[in-house]
């Protein structure tokens, strides 16, 4: 590993990536330039439309390959909120790339075709390049996805026009098409010369942008510039550029520190490294516990699932964000690092106010720890929101309890949506301890939740219909783990029936 | 490929492009990026870029602005106010109350009140933000009901009545009377309003506007600039997406962009960020309604009596038609004898509403829907059963409230048809059994019917014109007053012309509209875009046609009247010759092969005072069978199952026809189950981007989508006897929304009738299962 160095070069690099089968060099623009508004307005590459420009309506979903260790992986991203520089080392592929060498259109523009995929066709670039993700995956190995799959790879683009119906069926259609050839050798080779060893760093105007490459190179970076702004996946700090138009002069971007990607089993836990993207994180954590598999695919879209971090989500501490009640209540830590010291914190302590969090602005989320599952543990969390896909949650509940036999031994019951932080409900917590886990203790414990928490009315929900979810998830999740006759899923939500 | 459109396929392949379901014209422009939306069109060196500075507050006097921060932001040309537009600052469709920029009075969160005009557009969006604004705020209306409770209106009221109403349900057997409240809807085009005006020579002005009324913006710009119309040219290929969005609304960005062009000698750039798009312009109108009705024991409605009040927004916008429309869809597909209505345009400062999909008449007839299902449940039979019973005959009976004869009243065998084709019965029994043992999910199911008028009520809109270019080689342009905007307009106006001079689609191209070719074009909207352009359309290439046999007829021998066009080939007194070789020898022999065409809608008459006539040529008719889930403990609910059955005529295109219904469908069970709009107390709309305001997602399509086209002519002379497919199927989701009304009905023995308003999220669904608890 190269050695830390205490400054940066002077002269900055260009960014350089891979585009149209070219590796480019850009500089002279704003180290938050969006990777679509340099499409657009400096290539001219139109086809990449916006839509939103906070990445939730998929208009612009373009195609990241990165080599992820040996393997080449594609993943779809918004380019309406990714910086270019972020593109460091990667290659983009945009609508425009799909074309086949004859000049015929590839089976996924094919397939979208012959199905009456398009309407208005403003959503189709972004629909194309999603199924061509799922394409390129699946033509891999071979296989073919379930309806189910085609569905998930999808929930990050919107359509007003067909209903959806027909761009499903593409999905399925695109797979009976010739297969179109792509060459992964080329590529490869391209993305080995983009290779750095040390932290690369893109200036312009004054404004400077930072990519180190190890752990070592960030917890320095960070002390020399506790200002900066972490940059992981973008899924937030883009909609302070694109909503908010902030000026942000100082970017850390850690998403190319090796050890922050990393997923690992250490002794009890699984550790998850705070650069580990969303989707990584959730198919680890729900490998374990099984309760997290909905949620996983609830959360947000699949570009957002891609580009945003479970770190990110855990170290914004938004009281709507969806990861916390249940990492809370499984009783997560946080790893917080400032140079070479580390430090652990129980999850919830994290949280000490609106949007505050116990950390010293020096410090980096390094990981997170989750405890492996004990046999005895029943562990749930559910999601309330408007929208299925891709939506904020009005109520986010988590719910663990460790049984003996019919008793419950242990409890932690956590929410967000219901206060200022992701907060547990201690008067919950202890209308369960001990008690025999029966519809009395149910009741009770949805009585004493309202004493834990007094929500806001705003325009996901009103303070009424949090609460009365509230208490009703607690029996929703009685219903499913208590001692007598639980019930399946499918008995309990809406979307767990066949 | 549905099967109904390879049948389709299958039989009209052969001799006639009109039936087949070809891909849209643009299919594979859209797949490849490749189709130019107007922010992709090439800039001209020089473009600059428009940005607005909008209203803080509900409703306020402007006691002072400071734009000295706004002007000194870098890349910022200039800043423009009311005072800088030339013309009229006004661009309201009808009534002239629709400011462009605000002056001095705001009265809306989100109202225009200047331009900066600037070298990119991120530097005129930062510069925007930088005014300072000072306020006299004043005390603001932000609901329909207490637009009424103040009497604040943008329009006189209106109201039709039939028989003696009052007499009627004093004489009924029983009477029921209620509220209810239907919310609004964001149109949600993918692609933002804008307008692109570039400056041509003489004062002249070249605006390239996404708008679903070119010739209106013409109008607009022209007022505003004070230039005559043939000063102003709009071109408009095509719109991501407009349902009405883009009627009158895209006018305001249409003029901004051509005042700061004019002004400044360069061309000028208005795109709207999302969240702008949300806060400026307006939406589908909500609803509240008060009603009264009387009838029999099996449900038979003997008088009825509503009254409609809309949020109009703060200015008149298209809310009269829309409210009219609205009035003319009370009834749907019942015959209602004596009845009252009242639609009142109420005064609020909000966006200003405007055409959304349907216009008012899904609002119109969800009232009677919502009537009917709670009929059912006071006189204990299904609600299927009551709706059959109140459906218009076909011989008697038939006579709307507003005085047109139903004379092409399918929906009895329509909805006979589909109740068979999804088990309607046996799913309602199912579902019943399913909720006896299940203790927190229910079931419901429901089927509603539709009706929808066709035309637009003000009886001069209904016109148009058509271009038809037939060049040497036999290739074939066509240009026509409507736009295109996703609904496959320009794909079917080609296959018409195709079909008329017997040629292959490959051969007809659709150009943009533009107002140079076709002029004094109406609005693409009211769902008479293939009805109106598809004739006009028609009408030239049968003029070209009929020119082409006669001298073929001169040149071959034979007549006129006997020559063959089929399969790109002319067949003429005993002689075949390709369409091409035809074309190239009549026009050496100095024949005309271009023409204009025109088509006037007939049989149109309405009274607007009286409120009677035949404001509609026809009516599309459709059903709909929704099989839904819901938790009783957090309202959520899913759709598993629809089963759609919709009247397109004999359709020009089935798999264009077949994505308006399905399409429509799902935009409509959005506005009906998850789509909020939300104003804080304030009056800020705090759903204003798609991460707060939810629209239908892939998730939400069922897994079990069955969509079927009614077999079916149109009994009137319309464009190949097809019938208009772009706003009756948002009506059909309304069965999702009774669907779930009957899951709730089942925990008060579906004896109860459950209080729910739409959206029916999962908060309004659980307010009603609430409701119903308490009162079992």
């Amino acid at each position: 590993m190269a050695a830390a160095r205490s400054e940066p070069p002077v002269t900055g690099d260009p960014v350089r990536f891979v585009l149209g089968g070219e590796v480019v060099a850009v500089e002279g623009v704003e180290p938050t330039r969006t990777v679509l508004n340099y499409l657009r307005e400096d290539l001219r590459r139109t086809g990449t439309k916006e839509g939103c420009a906070e990445g939730d309506c998929g208009a612009c979903t373009v195609v990241v390959g990165e080599l992820a260790g040996d393997r080449l992986e594609f993943k779809t991203v918004n380019a309406c909120i990714q910086f270019v520089p972020a593109l460091d080392g990667k290659a983009l592929f945009t609508v425009e790339d799909l074309r086949q060498a004859s000049g015929e259109l590839h089976p996924v523009q094919q397939a979208m075709v012959a199905c009456h995929g398009s309407q208005c066709g403003f959503c189709t670039p972004g629909f194309v390049m999603s199924l061509w993700a799922l394409y390129l995956e699946h033509a891999e190995q071979g296989t073919r996805p379930e309806e189910a799959q085609v569905r998930n790879a999808l929930t990050g683009n919107l359509c007003r026009c067909t209903g959806y119906r027909p761009i499903l069926e593409a999905g399925e259609r695109m797979f009976d098409l010739p297969c179109a050839a792509f060459d992964r050798g080329a590529l490869r080779t391209q993305l080995e010369s983009l290779k750095r060893a040390t932290t690369f760093v893109y200036r312009h105007d004054g404004h400077r942008f930072f990519a180190p490459g190890s752990l070592a190179e960030l917890t320095e970076l960070r002390a020399n510039h506790p200002q900066a702004t972490i940059l992981a996946g973008n899924t937030d700090v883009g909609l302070w550029v694109t909503k908010q138009l902030r000026e942000l002069p100082e970017i850390i971007y850690i998403g190319n520190v090796a050890e922050l990607r990393e997923i690992r089993e250490r002794e009890g836990a699984l550790r998850i490294g705070a650069g580990a993207s969303l989707n990584d994180a959730y198919r680890a954590l729900a490998g374990h516990y099984p309760g997290l598999r909905e949620m996983w695919e609830r959360f947000a879209s699949v570009p957002i699932r891609n580009a945003g971090t479970m770190g990110g989500n855990v170290a914004n501490g938004s009281p709507i964000g969806d990861s916390m009640p249940a990492l809370i209540v499984l009783g997560a830590c946080v790893v917080l690092t400032r140079r070479t010291q580390s430090r652990t914190l129980p999850m919830e302590d994290l949280y000490v106010g609106y949007m505050k969090k116990a950390m010293a602005a020096d410090e980096i989320l390094e990981a997170i720890e989750v405890p492996l599952p004990r046999c005895s543990l029943a562990f749930r969390t559910y999601k309330v929101s408007k929208r299925y896909d891709s939506d904020i949650s009005a109520v986010c509940a988590a719910f663990a309890l460790d049984l003996d036999g019919e008793r419950i031994a242990e409890c932690r019951v956590a929410f967000g949506g219901m206060a200022a932080t992701p907060k547990r409900a201690s008067a919950t917590e202890a209308a369960l301890r001990g008690r025999r886990w029966t519809e009395e203790t149910a009741r009770s414990a949805m009585a004493a939740l309202a004493a834990d928490y007094a929500p806001l009315s705003d325009m996901r929900a009103s303070a009424a219909y949090r609460l009365q979810t509230a208490q009703n998830l607690l029996y929703r999740y009685f219903l499913e783990t208590r001692p007598d006759n639980p019930l399946p899923a499918a008995c309990v939500s809406v979307f767990a029936v066949a | 490929m549905n099967r109904q459109a390879e049948d389709f396929m299958a039989r009209h392949q052969a001799q006639s492009a009109a039936g087949v379901a070809y891909p849209h014209e643009s299919a594979h422009l859209h797949v490849a990026g490749e189709a130019l939306y107007v922010d992709d069109i090439p800039e001209i060196a020089g473009t600059l870029y428009a940005a607005l500075g909008l209203s803080e507050k509900a409703h306020a006097l402007v006691s002072s602005t400071d734009f000295a921060a706004v002007r000194a932001s870098p890349g910022v040309v200039a800043v423009l106010t009311a005072a800088d537009i030339p013309g009229d600052n006004d661009c309201g469709p009808i009534i002239h109350d629709d400011p462009i920029l605000a002056d001095g009075f705001v009265q809306y969160v989100g109202q225009p009140m200047f331009a900066v005009v600037a070298e990119s557009y991120d530097a005129a969006r930062r510069a925007a933000r930088r005014a300072k604004v000072a306020y006299e705020t004043l005390p603001a209306i932000l609901t329909p009901q207490d637009a009424k409770r103040q009497q604040s209106y943008v329009l006189p009221p209106m109201h039709l009545k039939r028989g003696d109403p009052a007499a009627a349900l004093a004489a009924a057997p029983r009477r029921m009377r209620g509220e209810f409240y239907v919310g609004g809807q964001e149109q949600f085009y993918l692609e933002g309003q804008i307008s692109y005006a570039v400056p041509k020579e003489d004062g002249c002005m070249h605006v390239y506007c996404s708008t679903q009324h070119p010739t209106e913006m013409q109008h607009v710009v022209a007022q505003a600039l004070g230039l005559v119309a043939n000063q102003v040219t709009v071109e408009m290929r095509r719109m991501g997406g407009g349902f009405g969005g883009k009627e009158s609304q895209s006018a305001l960005f249409a003029c901004v962009a051509a005042v700061a062009a004019q002004r400044l000698r360069r061309p000028v750039k208005m795109r709207l960020d999302r969240d702008d798009d949300f806060m400026i312009t307006g939406k589908r109108h909500c609803f509240h309604y008060a009603y009264e009705v009387g009838f029999d024991e099996v449900g038979l409605i003997r008088a009825a009596k509503i009254e409609m009040v809309a949020r109009a927004g703060f200015s008149a916008d298209l809310s009269g038609p829309v409210a009219t429309r609205a009035v003319c869809h009370f009834d749907n597909t019942y015959y209602l004898a004596d009845v009252d209505i009242r639609a009142l345009c109420g005064k609020t400062n909000t966006q200003s509403n405007t055409a959304f999909r349907g216009f008012g008449g899904p609002q119109g007839a969800i009232a009677i829907e919502y009537i009917i299902d709670n009929i059912a449940r006071e006189v204990g039979r299904d609600p299927l059963d009551v709706r059959k019973s109140n459906f218009y005959g076909t011989s008697e009976r038939n006579v709307t409230p507003y005085g047109m004869i139903v004379e092409d009243n399918v929906i009895h065998e329509l909805v006979a048809e589909l109740e068979a084709s999804s088990d309607y019965r046996q799913r309602r029994g199912e579902a019943r059994a399913f909720n006896e043992s299940s203790p927190v999910l229910k079931k419901g199911v429901a089927l509603t019917p539709v009706k929808f008028g066709i035309s637009f009520n003000v009886v001069h809109y209904n016109q148009a014109g058509a271009l038809v270019h037939v060049y040497t080689d036999g290739s074939v342009l066509v240009s026509h007053g409507g736009t295109e905007m996703g609904q496959g307009l320009n794909t079917k106006v080609a296959q018409v012309v195709a079909h008329e001079l017997g040629i292959g689609l490959k051969h007809v191209r659709s150009t943009a509209a533009d107002t140079s070719k076709v002029a004094n074009t109406s609005a693409t909207a009211a769902s008479t875009g293939s009805d109106l352009n598809g004739k006009a359309a028609q009408d030239a290439a049968r003029q070209i046609k009929a020119r082409l046999a006669q001298f073929a007829a001169a040149r071959y021998g034979g007549r006129a009247e006997d020559a063959v066009f089929a399969a790109d080939t002319v067949r003429v007194g005993g002689s075949t010759l390709t369409f091409a070789e035809l074309v190239l020898q009549a026009y050496e022999a100095r024949v005309q092969l271009w023409s204009d065409g025109f088509y006037a809608t007939p049989k149109l008459h309405w009274d607007r005072q009286t409120m009677n006539g035949r404001p509609f040529f026809y009516f599309a008719y459709g059903a709909a069978v929704s099989e839904v889930i819901v938790d009783t403990l957090t309202g959520e609910s899913r759709l598993l199952r629809a089963d759609l059955l919709h009247d397109a005529g004999d359709s020009i295109n089935p798999a264009i026809d077949i994505g308006q219904v399905e399409g429509g469908f799902i935009q409509g069970m959005g506005w009906l189950t998850m789509e909020e709009l939300w104003w804080n107390k304030d009056g800020v709309l705090m759903t204003h981007a798609p991460s707060t305001y939810k629209i239908p997602a892939v998730n939400d399509c069922p897994m079990d989508l069955r969509t079927r086209l009614f077999k079916n002519s149109n009994v009137e002379d319309t464009i190949l006897r097809s019938k208009a497919t772009g706003e009756p199927p948002l009506l059909l989701p309304f069965s999702v929304f009774f669907a779930i009304r009957d899951a709730i009905a089942s925990l008060g023995e579906y004896r109860i009738n459950p209080p729910l308003d739409a959206p029916a999220t999962g908060e309004a669904i659980l307010k009603a299962i609430n409701a119903v608890r308490a009162a079992a």
